[in-house]
């Protein structure tokens, strides 16, 4: 089947409800397309999404998908892909979703290294409670509930990511469709975890970090000398506080998912009908 | 004289209190005698008075009692710390060359028998054997055969070769002959042994090994005291058959794991206690909105907050029959001994996929951590039977999709069951969400299809209702006026009250109640007894509010709070002075 499937095939007949302009619209494109290239289709793809605008996604796309709870969808795709390897995981929230609420998962979801890919709608405020300040607003960025700016420095995802034993870390913009749907693909076909954190406009609700804004001040890694193997040089970008990156920051090429350190490789939905066999062993050891 | 013995050892923790009477334990379970035990334990590593308490007979003990026989004392306070259990007739075991214990007082006529356990340890090969001299000199006391002692020893030992295994059969042998030896026979017990093989497990690991039993793969929990044997029992153990335990970094994350894991088609489940329930609570209302079949184990402690963590309580009857936000079809399932562990579990699996809810397995630590012999045959894996619900395979999603061929997986059905179709099924791809959905299970505020999807789901629960047995276990006296109803790990303890109550001419009506919700109806029963007291470990009486919500009458309740379990002498009395007081309080 999936020889003929189109990004299209992704699309549910749902029409999003997102703010016309909304980084949105791209991110996901971009994420239905590198599926789709990724010679996946929607009866193998899981798509797990958290809550915020960021969070409906789930709703626009034609997968197996479960729309969770606020900050919980990385521990919900870990469950889906350990349970069964033959899916396609992918996961997909907003900035206040992954690193505030669901911060702790995020460092843990990172260093376990599951084979699942990781989309971060990063438009740096709370867009569906409509515009509060995120974990990656400016520290002088004035929301309807930090009049004078959080006062507090924004967090740096790439470089929690990073120093968490990250194994593929990347950036990538939403409207510059063909280099998103590139990174978004190569999440996909890193052997763990795939991250990607996209910029991803939230064109209500913040006037700061706005298209104009990444548009003039990206800098694509494909147009450095960056090697995204080495992992000082990506140290070195990731903590660059002045420039905003698009692509592959760090890939560590040689790296385990945890199934297969694990030894996981088999769908766990395929039980015997009754006690599986050598269970009354396990009786018998309590003798 | 006594075949029924209750032999305890005491000390600081880390003495090696817990191991010595697990083998303990297993000598008399291989002597075929029933065993049961209990744990006093104090929430810390080392330091601190703890001890392991065995009771034994040929026949089945189901309970402890206020009564300790043979005391094996490693410090002083184990003496003054069990002094309301000691009798006459009680024999302490110490070692009184130890300086700390040469100046120790036998309370009453209470036989102490000073064996130097250093000193003999080490003859043997090593101080650290002390205990094992201790239960050396407790056979002899017994009479028990030390052979019996020898295999569990090598059961224990085994692994760290014949060496060790055999300066432990010498230390035994030294406890034995000294007090052979040194001390005129007056005991007059007499343990009799039998042909029988028992198996000797606790609750923690009868859930896990019902897990497996019921075909779940997937197991993602954090620590928690008393759940975290569950966890500890599954890892090493559910890889063999294919699956996983995941140690999440919270509890929030553990449900959730679990819950993706469920999603992809795994049986799945994840066990805490108390604290660890509370973070999970927000996730109950995705997992039945969503049709989630998962498995939630919560082994209850003494709360609330971090309260006693290693006491006993059935607290947290009303967070898993209430909590979460909004209204949550849900079963509760309370096992209420260590053999019902392993049944209910598997019920619990069937339970969750053939109505695609959550299920709660209500346990409690006195059953956790109770050690309890059963003949192997209680573990029958041969009965279980597993019931995987409307699962529809690729042929089968046709039946189940809309006019422009769409998959509708909450689709509203008579029975309120919908069909389920587990990721990779061809054409079936569908999204499910905590939101309010239609039958696509995509997000709606229609008026009407909210409340025929609320009406399924909780049609779901009216099916289950109807088609389950959710009936009660009873005991006693069918025909007695006096009905007591109790649930959970108190069922033992009552059984044997019981008897004391009858040679005090009560009689009563006992019902056991492992279902929550749904439960069997007792109006009937309240109401034709003339005296209703209901049993449970708690201040409040929160399965007695339920009752007498359901019965619309007030009925008597016997409460304990104090983070011990009931002990059977103990509520046969409390119960006694129930039935004769007037009052009846809310
Ligand atoms: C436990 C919980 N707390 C709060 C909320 C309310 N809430 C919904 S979305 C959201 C923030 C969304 O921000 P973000 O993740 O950045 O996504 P965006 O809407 O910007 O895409 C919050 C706080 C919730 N749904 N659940
Ligand atoms: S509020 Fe912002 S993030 Fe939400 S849909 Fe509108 S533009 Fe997008």
């Amino acid at each position: 089947m999936s020889s003929e499937v189109r990004f299209t095939d992704f699309k549910s007949d749902k029409q999003p409800t997102w703010c016309p302009g909304c980084g949105d619209f791209g991110t996901m494109n971009g994420m239905m397309k590198a599926l789709a290239n990724t010679g996946n289709d929607p009866d193998n793809t899981f798509v797990v999404a958290g809550i915020g605008c960021s969070g409906k996604i789930g709703t626009y796309m034609h997968s197996y998908a479960l729309h969770g709870v606020h900050g919980r969808a990385l521990p919900v795709g870990t469950g889906v892909k350990l349970a069964n390897p033959d899916l396609e995981v992918m996961v997909a929230g907003g900035d206040g979703d992954g690193y505030s609420i669901g911060a702790g998962h995020f460092i843990h979801a990172v260093r376990r290294n599951v084979d699942m890919t990781y989309v971060v709608m990063d438009n740096r405020i709370y867009g569906l409670t409509k515009g509060q300040a995120s974990p990656t607003s400016r520290e002088d960025f004035e929301t309807s509930t930090t009049p004078e700016g959080p006062k507090q420095p924004p967090v740096n995802p790439l470089a929690l990511a990073l120093s968490a034993g990250g194994s593929f870390i990347a950036q990538s913009f939403s409207t510059d469709a063909q280099r998103h749907t590139e990174i978004v693909q190569k999440a996909i076909e890193h052997d763990g975890f795939g991250f990607v954190n996209v910029f991803s406009p939230c064109v209500t609700f913040n006037d700061v970090d706005t298209y104009d804004y990444f548009r003039d001040s990206i800098v694509d890694l494909d147009e450095t000398d960056h090697d995204p193997t080495d992992r000082e040089s990506a140290k070195e970008k990731i903590l660059d506080a002045d420039k905003e990156y698009q692509g592959v920051l760090y890939q560590d090429e040689e790296s385990v998912p945890y199934s297969d350190l694990h030894g996981l490789d088999s769908n766990m939905a395929d039980i015997p009908d009754g006690a599986p066999e050598g269970a009354m062993d396990l009786v018998r050891e309590f003798y | 004289m006594p075949d029924d013995l209750n032999w305890a050892i005491g000390g600081e923790a880390g003495d090696g209190i817990d191991s010595t009477g697990k083998i303990f334990a297993q000598a008399l379970s291989r002597a075929g005698r029933h065993v049961f035990t209990s744990k006093d334990f104090a929430s810390r590593i080392r330091g601190g008075y703890t001890a392991y308490k065995i009771r034994s007979a040929t026949d089945r003990v189901e309970s402890v009692v206020d009564r300790l026989d043979i005391l094996v004392a490693l410090t002083e306070r184990t003496i003054d710390e069990n002094l309301d259990e000691l009798h006459d007739d009680s024999v302490i075991i110490y070692d009184g060359e130890r300086t700390e214990m040469e100046d120790i007082e036998i309370p009453g006529d209470m036989t102490g028998l000073s064996v130097p356990l250093q000193r003999l340890a080490e003859e043997a090969g090593g101080a650290i054997m002390q205990n094992i001299v201790a239960l050396g000199a407790a056979c002899e006391v017994t009479n028990f055969p030390i052979e019996n002692l020898d295999s569990a020893l090598e059961k224990k030992f085994g692994a760290k070769g014949e060496s060790i295994v055999d300066n432990n059969k010498e230390a035994a042998r030294k406890g034995q002959e000294f007090v052979a030896d040194e001390f005129d026979h007056e005991f007059d017990y007499d343990l009799d042994t039998t042909d029988n093989d028992y198996v000797l497990l606790n609750g923690d690991q009868a859930i896990g090994m019902g897990a497996i039993a019921a075909g779940c793969r997937f197991y993602a929990g954090y620590p928690i005291t008393p759940a975290t044997d569950v966890m500890e029992y599954l890892t090493g153990r559910i890889e063999q058959f294919g699956g996983e335990v995941v140690q999440a970094e919270d509890e929030l994350s553990a449900i959730n794991m679990a819950l993706g894991a469920a999603r992809a088609g795994a049986r799945s489940m994840t066990a805490t206690s108390g604290p660890g329930i509370d973070l999970m609570t927000e996730t109950f209302g995705l997992v039945a909105t969503s049709e989630t079949p998962l498995v939630i184990a919560d082994v209850m402690r003494s709360g609330p907050s971090t309260g006693m963590p290693t006491k006993q309580e059935q607290g947290d009857l009303n967070m898993t029959l209430y909590g979460g936000h909004g209204e949550i079809p849900r079963f509760v399932v309370a096992p209420t001994n260590v053999a019902e562990c392993f049944q209910k579990t598997v019920e619990a699996f069937n339970l969750a996929e053939k109505y695609q809810t959550p299920v709660f397995l209500l346990a409690d630590l006195s059953m956790a951590v109770t050690e309890q012999t059963f003949e192997p045959e209680t573990f029958d894996m041969d009965a279980v039977e597993i019931d995987r619900g409307k699962i529809v395979d690729d042929d089968e999603v046709e039946a189940w999709t809309d006019e422009r061929d769409r998959f509708q997986p909450h689709f509203s059905t008579a029975d309120g069951i919908s069909p389920r179709a587990l990721p990779g099924t061809e054409n079936a791809a569908h999204m499910s969400t905590g939101l309010e959905h239609n039958a696509l299970g995509r997000r709606t505020e229609d008026t009407d299809v909210r409340i025929e999807q609320v009406d399924k789901r909780n049609r779901k629960v009216q099916t289950a209702q109807e088609e389950e047995d959710w009936s009660p276990r009873e005991y006693g006296n069918p025909d007695s006026n006096n009905l007591v109803i109790s649930w959970g790990s108190n069922e033992g303890a009552m059984r044997e009250a019981l008897d004391y109550l009858e040679e005090d001419d009560i009689d009563v009506r006992f019902l056991s109640v492992p279902y929550i919700f749904p439960r069997p109806d007792l109006s009937d029963d309240i109401e034709s007894a003339d005296e209703v007291i209901v049993v449970e470990c708690n201040a409040n009486g929160q399965f007695a509010d339920v009752l007498e919500h359901d019965a619309l009458t007030r009925v008597k309740r016997v409460n304990k709070y104090n983070g011990v379990r009931f002990k059977a002498d103990e509520l046969a009395e409390e119960i006694k002075q129930k039935l004769q007081s007037e009052e009846v309080k809310a």
